[in-house]
């Protein structure tokens, strides 16, 4: 089985490394995988088992889907029709189309370039760089507790785990430890900014796919998140609020009504979504079997997240390797088995089930205690001190002024973002700035897979695919 | 191209305050969003604050047939370009509005990537600051935009 | 190194150097550039099959000015690889991946637009978050972050 994916690189006029599959050659396995299905349900002969995904503790059927023979014959992204040609077209024969920077699918400010074949597209570049905006270069001139402002801006849906990622990685630099209390909320935070980033996808995925009222659904939901995030934080997005040493500040008063709220008002909506979406044949259609990558390429190309989890591999940062005392909370994992934009969707919506579970386990069990380190070296002390004691004074000043310094070293620490891997490598030389600090997000790898989900598809699956990768520009252009 | 009042007779500033009040009351946006300002300007046109209500939930895609384009978020060197051709492609009357930290003057990130401040680019009208700007702040921007529009100061 | 994991890796290619670290759970192996592709085909086939990240870092006093470093996977064994490549300044080349691994592809022009490193092998090495006209590769220490001095207009006096 080759590992090399439907990738096409390099200079545009040369031409093609492989023929693109006809519905017979054998190309690579996307192809492969998507003619098993097409050909399974074409023929017939084999019912097609419907257990769609499914957890890897308790093993939990998600869906049984229905056997309508009459909606098997449209699934398959190489469909053998009459009017679609099976010869393949020379390269001056193919149309290039510009899916430009501002496009209002491209989830951002994403060209691709796309080289079409009638309604097949052939080859797929995905061009990027239009958000580029030298965070990293801008990392190294601000102090470690200036350094959440910088990263959490580069995913702008997830910034809680941005953040988290940066100071998981300080402080395994510094070798400190994080209170109980710290920990836990960094939790709650983070798990809620899962629910919310998964709720702008499901806003965009059925907007794109033209369910225009899902916009207005995913985002009213979101917003009960974003008025406890500005309750909490202070800010609705880019909250600069999980530094290196703990949270900025305690919960507020009532944060466990208001959770409680959220918890309920949030799977209300997720149950409603599920029932308008689950058994509408028009979404099913656009969603099956479209957008197809499998294990072998997610592996290659460094896919991770719901994206690799629909596609079969069981692997989640949270349980791999914990972070933030998330061991301590028990949930599942979904995962998928073809690979497609409708396991991926499926993935997704258990994901935000599963988040507000945790939640709620963290509301239930927070502990009392500090919320941040009392190493003063590191974290300000409590402003009412700095009234009292000179010393308090100092700190206080040095901190905000040049910083604390960090040993000299390197490390890397990853955290589970809504996204995939989010990876923080952060290289310090002893002083009080990074010396290079190098953000691994997940977006970069899942445009860099686009090709691999794309090619040999239809024009018109592009945007479902877009949608389902989920990508969010600010994380691949840093 | 410049959008000149008409001669001050009575008629005449009847039609221009007309057509002013048409302009403002449904003023369709080019979607220019590029990072996390796109977003907080998604969550002004959704539900809890809605952009309806101004006749402005629509959102064209096609730079033809918009008058507004609210620059949101941070414009790099390699999307400046973009940006102006965007612009260009508008039809007049067209107003900008430059939202967030990000587009008006380059924001935190005083670096090499980015166009510090979109007034660089292309001519801007109203300047929403905020990182990001909350939607009751860009609503305030886009009815102030709508009063400057109204009271005819917005000649070009 | 006592580990199983690296024995095989460890004793295939000596001149490499193995660490551990315990916290968080990574092992850090420095690679000289000439063995770099082969050490990585055969950590790819020893179950460190998932690529993760590439990136280039500059130590700007060091002898070996730049370095690459790679982040790798292994789903099997549950745990983190790092590879740690020097190159000099005075041969500013490495051998690139993308043949083992795909993935490596848009890392690699990225690491050759910010820093300079020529990844020989690349089927497609051009600029890919910078303008292709841009001259230079900022994220390099000799390289300023461009900040434009803020001027503050003068506000009208009151009267």
């Amino acid at each position: 089985m080759s590992d090399t994916p439907n990738i096409v690189t390099g200079d545009l006029e040369a031409p093609t490394t492989e023929a693109p599959a006809a519905a017979g050659a054998a190309a690579s396995d996307g192809a492969d995988a998507r003619r098993e299905m097409h050909d399974m349900w074409v023929a017939g002969t084999e019912e097609p088992a419907w257990l769609r995904s499914y957890t890897d503790e308790g093993a939990q059927e998600m869906l049984e889907a229905d056997k309508d023979p009459a909606l098997e014959l449209h699934r398959g992204t190489v469909v053998d029709d009459d009017f679609i040609f099976d010869d393949v077209a020379d390269d001056d024969e193919l149309q290039i189309l510009n899916m430009g920077p501002q496009h209002p699918s491209t989830h951002g400010v994403l060209r691709l370039h796309l080289e079409l074949d009638g309604e097949t597209i052939r080859r797929v570049k995905p061009i990027i760089g239009y958000l580029h905006t030298g965070m990293e270069k801008t990392g190294e001139t601000l102090t470690y507790m200036q350094g959440s402002t910088n990263v959490t801006r580069m995913d702008y849906l997830s910034p809680m785990h941005m953040e988290l990622a940066f100071s998981l990685a300080v402080e395994s630099l510094l070798g400190i430890e994080i209170p109980e209390r710290g920990q836990a909320i960094r939790v709650l935070l983070t798990e809620l900014n899962r629910v919310s980033s998964h709720l702008v996808w499901a806003a965009t995925q059925g907007t794109d796919l033209g369910a225009v009222s899902m916009l207005i659904y995913g985002l009213r939901d979101r917003e009960y998140i974003l008025q406890f995030f500005e309750k909490t934080t202070g800010l609705r997005m880019n909250h600069n609020f999980i530094r290196p040493g703990g949270v900025a500040a305690d919960l507020p008063d009532g944060w466990e009504e208001d959770i409680d709220e959220i918890i309920a008002k949030v799977k209300q909506g997720v149950s409603e979504y599920e029932e308008l979406f689950n058994g509408n044949p028009i979404f099913r259609d656009r969603t099956m079997g479209v957008g197809v990558i499998t294990p072998e390429e997610c592996n290659a190309l460094g896919v991770t997240g719901p994206i690799a989890r629909a596609s079969g591999i069981k692997w989640d940062l949270r349980k791999a390797f914990p972070y933030s005392g998330i061991e301590k909370y028990d949930f599942d994992v979904p995962t998928g088995r073809h690979g497609d934009v409708w396991d991926r969707y499926l993935v997704r919506m258990e994901e935000i089930q599963q988040s507000l579970g945790i939640v709620k386990q963290v509301l239930e069990t927070m502990p009392a205690g500090d919320y941040r380190t009392t190493d003063r070296k590191v974290t300000p002390p409590p402003r009412k001190r700095i009234d009292e004691s000179m010393e308090a004074l100092i700190h206080h000043f040095k901190l905000f002024t040049s910083g604390f310094k960090v040993p000299a070293g390197e490390t890397y620490q990853a955290v589970e973002s809504p996204r995939g891997e989010l990876g923080m490598y952060i290289v310090s030389d002893g002083r009080e700035k990074p010396w290079r600090m190098h953000a691994r997000t997940p977006s970069f790898n899942h445009v860099q897979a686009l090709p691999a989900m794309m090619t040999d598809s239809l024009v018109a699956d592009i945007v479902a695919t877009i949608a389902s990768a989920d990508p969010v520009l600010g994380d691949v252009d840093r | 191209m410049a959008y000149r009042s008409g001669p001050s007779g009575f008629l005449l500033t009847t039609y221009d305050s007309a057509v002013n009040w048409t302009r403002t009351r449904s003023m369709w946006s080019a979607t220019f969003g590029l990072a996390c300002c796109a977003i907080e300007m998604m969550a002004t046109g959704a539900a809890h604050n809605d952009l309806a209500r101004f006749g402005m939930e629509v959102f064209r895609a096609s730079p033809r047939q918009a008058d507004l384009m609210v620059v949101a978020g941070r414009v790099s060197q390699k999307m400046a370009p973009v940006l102006r051709q965007v612009y260009d492609q508008m039809s007049e009357p067209k107003w900008v509005i430059s939202m967030g930290a990000c587009a008006s003057t380059g924001g935190m990130f005083n670096n090499y990537a980015l166009v510090q401040g979109v007034d660089e680019v292309v001519p801007v009208d109203i300047y929403v600051p905020g990182c990001p700007p909350g939607p009751q702040s860009l609503m305030h921007g886009i009815l102030t935009l709508q009063d400057k529009i109204m009271a005819g100061e917005i000649t070009r | 190194m006592t580990d199983t994991v690296f024995t095989s890796l460890a004793d295939a290619f000596p001149a490499v150097g193995f660490e551990q670290v315990l916290d968080p759970p990574q092992d850090v192996a420095r690679v000289p550039a000439e063995f770099y592709l082969e050490f990585v085909a055969a950590a790819k086939t020893s179950g460190f099959n998932v690529f993760s990240d590439l990136c280039g870092v500059d130590y700007l006093r060091r002898d070996p000015r730049f370095e690459v470093v790679l982040n790798l996977v292994s789903h099997v064994h549950m745990r983190r690889l790092r590879i740690r490549v020097e190159v000099p300044a005075s041969n500013l080349e490495l051998a690139s991946i993308t043949s083992v691994f795909p993935g490596a592809n848009f890392y690699e022009r990225e690491t050759f637009d910010l820093f300079g490193i020529v990844f020989t092998g690349h089927p497609d090495l051009t600029r890919i978050l910078l303008p292709d006209e841009w001259d230079g590769h900022p994220l390099r220490k000799d390289y300023s972050v461009g900040s434009v001095p803020v001027r503050f207009k003068e506000s009208p006096k009151a009267k």
